[in-house]
Parts: C-alpha cells; structure tokens; sequence
C-alpha cells in the first residue's frame, strides 16, 4: 500500500515538473531569444513578464477550435493525443535523485528503474513519431502530409544513428537501465569522458528528434506554412507545441543522465551531510544540469538555420551512421583490451 | 568596382574537411551569440520610456488657445483643404454675445474632427493655418482597439485653459524661426 502511494506520489510530482518545466521552456524560449538578439522578450504580464505562460494558455483555449471538412475527424484528434501522451510517458524511467530514507525505508526518486529503460524510452519516442504522422494525414492538406513525411522519415533516420550510438554505451556499462547507468558515474566519471563521439551523436539525434532547428524541417514555416501542424488550432495546436517542450525537458533529462552522471556530482563524498539532503542535492543539481541543456537547445536554435532536406538525409545516413558504427567497433575494442582479451 | 572590403569572390567551390566538419563553424556560432546575451539590449519600453524625438517632431496636433484662454481657430477651412489625406472636417457657427471669453473672433468651429487613422501627420494643416491655432507636437498618438476612437474631436484636440494643462509648441515655433 505504501509502495503504491509513493510511487502515485511521485508519479503526480513528475508530471506537474515536467507540464510546469515544458511551460516555462515557451517563457525561456522567448526570452533567450529576445535576448540572443538584443531585445527584451516578454515583460508585460507580471515581473519580467512570468505570468506569460499562463497569458498564452489562456490564448490557446479561447481560440475557435476547427476541424476540416475533409480531415478524418478521428484520426485528426487521435494525432495530438498520441503526441501529449507519449512525450509525458518517457519521463518514468529517468532517475531524478538518489534515493530518499523515511522511516527506515528506502525509496528511490524514480517512478520505476525497469531493466530496459532505454529500450522503453527508444519504443514510447518512435510511437511519438504517429503522432506526427496521424495528424498530418490526417489533415487532407498538401503542406500538412508534405510534413508529416518529413518529420516521420528525419526522425526514423535519425533514431537509427541515435540507438547505435546507445549501443556503445551499453557495452560499455553493461546494463540498459538508466538507473543503473547513472548510479556507475558516481563522483566525476561521467560517461561524457569516456565517450565523447558518442555523446555528440546522441546530442545531435536529440536535436532531430525534438525537431528543433537545425532540424526542424517538419514545421519549416518558409516551405510548409507550419507542417505537420498547418490544420491545428486551438488546444489541439497547443498540444503539439507542449509536446515538443516536454519532449525537450526530457532529452535534456536523458542527455543530462546518460552522459553528465545525473544526480552525481563531484566530492559528494566528502561533503559529510545525511543522505536524504545528498538525495536533494542531487536533485537540484541534476535539474541544473537538465536546464542547462534545454538552454543548450534553445541557444543552437536562436544561432543556427536549418538544414536543407537532401543536407540533412546526408548527414543523417552518410555521416551519422557511419560514425556510429566505428564508435561501437571503437569501443567494443576497447572493452575487450580492458578485459585482457588481447593479452 | 568595390564599394566595401568585405566583399568576396562566390565560387561554387568544394567543401574543406574543416568546412565538413561543420562543428568549428557552429561553435564559431555559438560564441557570437551568446556574446550577444550580454550585450546592451536596444528595445525602448514605450508607454513608460519614450524615444527622444527631433524638435521638429510630428506628433499629436493640439488646437491652441490664445494667452486668455480663447480659442484660435475661426473654421476658416484652410487646414482641410491643405489636408492630403482629407483628414480634417469642421462645422463653423458665429459666436454669440457672453461667448467672447471663448472664441477669440466672431467664427468659430463647432465640430472640429480629424480622423488620426487617414492622417499621415505631414504638417500642412499647421503651415495652412492663418491664425496659429492648429499645431503638431511631439506627443504620440495613442494605440486603441475601436476604429471611432481614432476620430478626434474637439474634447481631444483642444488644449486646456489653466497654464498646467497648456501644450507647450515653443519648440516647434522656434525650429521654424530662421533667425
């Protein structure tokens, strides 16, 4: 019973963090924009405009919620839900903290450490990508369709360079759960050190994945009108959008986990304190660690353009991949040398 | 001929390795931008900071009062058909004994209306006027949702008759002087 109301708990927590965090990713986004680019930003609603966010939920509800005609009324709300619903599943099996002592017992601050962890993070990510695919089908518009194709095809090439350049960090560490993973970089051996290459590749197939710039070729407003999206409205359109920010919460959370050692940080041996603040420290200084990367995605997207569709085909199968291999056949070599196989 | 020496020659060339590589010049990248981050930010917060405008600035017009508080403008009709955006209407009517206070000559303008949506603040109204009652000071023009706010009439244009509420023109006058 107990069992069950914390991990409820936790459950309530993640999903409000990650809902709350994805809200204030569109406030970051503007600002950090704006400020990118010399201006201001948002600084009308409340102090330094904080209550924008709200302002704009308000915008996305009042607006006149349309169907076409012509949509497949079903499939055409199907889209956006798959969309909401899978970007707030993969938020389960990452480690927010260590674990917390209360009355004796032990609880780790993650909803659930499944031994494929990643594998479900890879199955609920490509189940995201229907939702794409099933609303701009679902729209029976050219620009619409024209962007589902190109998000579907840019996030199955990319998810391929992605899961290889997993691979070589699970031959590394040995496992696929991410608790297990995090819980191996203790102190200052952070996976990033250990795999630079991989790191990059993982990075940059995050990017893809997200469909943030340079890869944002789904909503490419210059071609498409908004892509996949062009047929939105209203909180449908809204969806879609938060989507795309929990979606960047949780990659940065994953990068922040897989590479940056996740709650770990250095000297957290020495500091003497007890557990359960170690535990919140933790926390705070993985959540750090979360902003700093969602700051990372929206500083590259307010420098870089974006990709042209042959450019990014390119560099998805003749570069990415490529470069995955020789990362895995890199690093299985210098596993078996560490293990004394060459001896 | 080169006009700067930034210029460069385009060439369809091949990509360098380096070039390639694309990281050098997205890091490259990076950097400006966020030097930018800490760069002075040029927005001026409108409503509560306002831009420092010339002294021959276009703004707001104001219908003068002479120094007893007596309107200037006799409806004489010159500043709309000076108007190039046909912004200006008027109603004249004649001045009735125990009005002197009011109106400074026996005509004066009932209804005095210009549309600020077709007025494109060129000033000719101003050059027009006979009688130094229309000005454009450096006042801004308002935003609003409503399209018939936008018409001004006289409770708008009109300056008050108490000093404090006078609209200072001094600047604009003295831009003109040549001497």
């Amino acid at each position: 019973m107990e069992f069950i109301i914390v991990k409820f708990v936790l459950v309530v927590v993640v999903f409000l963090v990650s809902l709350g965090i994805a809200a204030y990713s569109t406030y970051a986004e503007r600002k950090i924009a704006a400020f990118l680019q010399d201006r201001v930003g948002p600084d009308r609603a409340g102090p330094f405009g904080i209550l924008q966010p709200l302002a704009d939920g308000v915008k996305m509800f009042m607006k006149e919620e349309i169907i076409p005609t012509h949509a497949d009324k079903g499939l055409f709300i199907l889209g956006p839900s798959i969309m909401m619903m899978t970007a707030c599943m993969t938020g389960v099996v990452i480690p927010w903290g260590n674990t917390l002592i209360i009355n004796g017992t032990e609880y780790p601050v993650q909803i659930t450490d499944i031994n494929i962890g990643i594998l479900y993070i890879f199955g609920v990510v490509s189940i995201g990508v229907y939702g794409i695919m099933i609303g701009g089908w679902a729209s029976n518009n050219k620009y619409s369709l024209m962007g589902a194709i190109r998000a579907s095809s840019q996030m199955i090439s990319y998810e391929l360079a992605m899961g290889m350049s997993i691979i070589a960090l699970v031959m590394m560490t040995g496992t696929l759960s991410i608790g297990e993973i995090v819980k191996q970089q203790e102190g200052m051996h952070w996976n990033v050190f250990v795999q630079p290459l991989g790191f990059i590749l993982f990075i940059v197939c995050a990017f893809a994945e997200c469909n943030r710039t340079p890869f944002d070729l789904p909503e490419c407003e210059t071609e498409l009108v908004g892509g996949y999206h062009t047929e939105y409205s209203s909180m449908k359109l809204g969806f879609y959008l938060f989507a795309e920010y929990i979606n960047m919460f949780i990659s940065s959370a994953i990068i922040a986990s897989l590479y940056f050692g996740g709650y770990n940080f250095p000297f957290i041996a020495q500091l003497g304190l007890p557990h359960n603040i170690l535990t919140l420290l933790g926390t705070l200084i993985f959540f750090g660690k979360v902003f700093f990367f969602i700051f990372f995605f929206m500083w590259v997207r307010w420098t870089l353009p974006r990709f042209r569709y042959d450019q990014l085909m390119h560099v998805g199968w003749r570069v990415m991949i490529p470069l995955a291999l020789f990362n895995i056949l890199l690093t299985a070599v210098i596993v078996l040398w560490q293990n004394g196989q060459f001896n | 001929m080169q006009l700067t020496n930034r210029s460069e020659v385009v060439v369809n060339k091949v990509m360098t390795f380096k070039e390639r590589l694309y990281f050098p010049a997205i890091i490259s990248g990076l950097v400006i931008t966020v030097k930018h981050l800490f760069k002075k930010r040029a927005t001026v917060k409108y409503p509560e900071e306002i831009r420092p405008v010339a002294p021959i600035y276009r703004g707001l017009h104001v219908l003068k009062r002479d120094e007893q508080g007596r309107e200037n403008c006799t409806a004489c009709g010159l500043c709309a058909v000076a108007c190039p955006a046909e912004a200006i209407t008027m109603t004249a009517a004649e001045r009735k004994k125990g009005e002197e206070h009011l109106y400074r000559e026996e005509k004066y303008a009932a209804v005095y209306e210009i549309n600020m949506l077709r007025c494109i603040f060129c000033g000719l109204c101003e050059e027009a006027c006979p009688k130094e009652a229309i000005f454009l000071t450096d006042r801004m023009l308002p935003s609003d949702m409503n399209r018939a706010n936008f018409i001004f009439g006289k409770d708008k244009l009109v300056e008050g008759v108490s000093n404090d509420s006078r609209i200072d023109i001094s600047k604009r006058t003295n831009a003109h002087r040549k001497d």
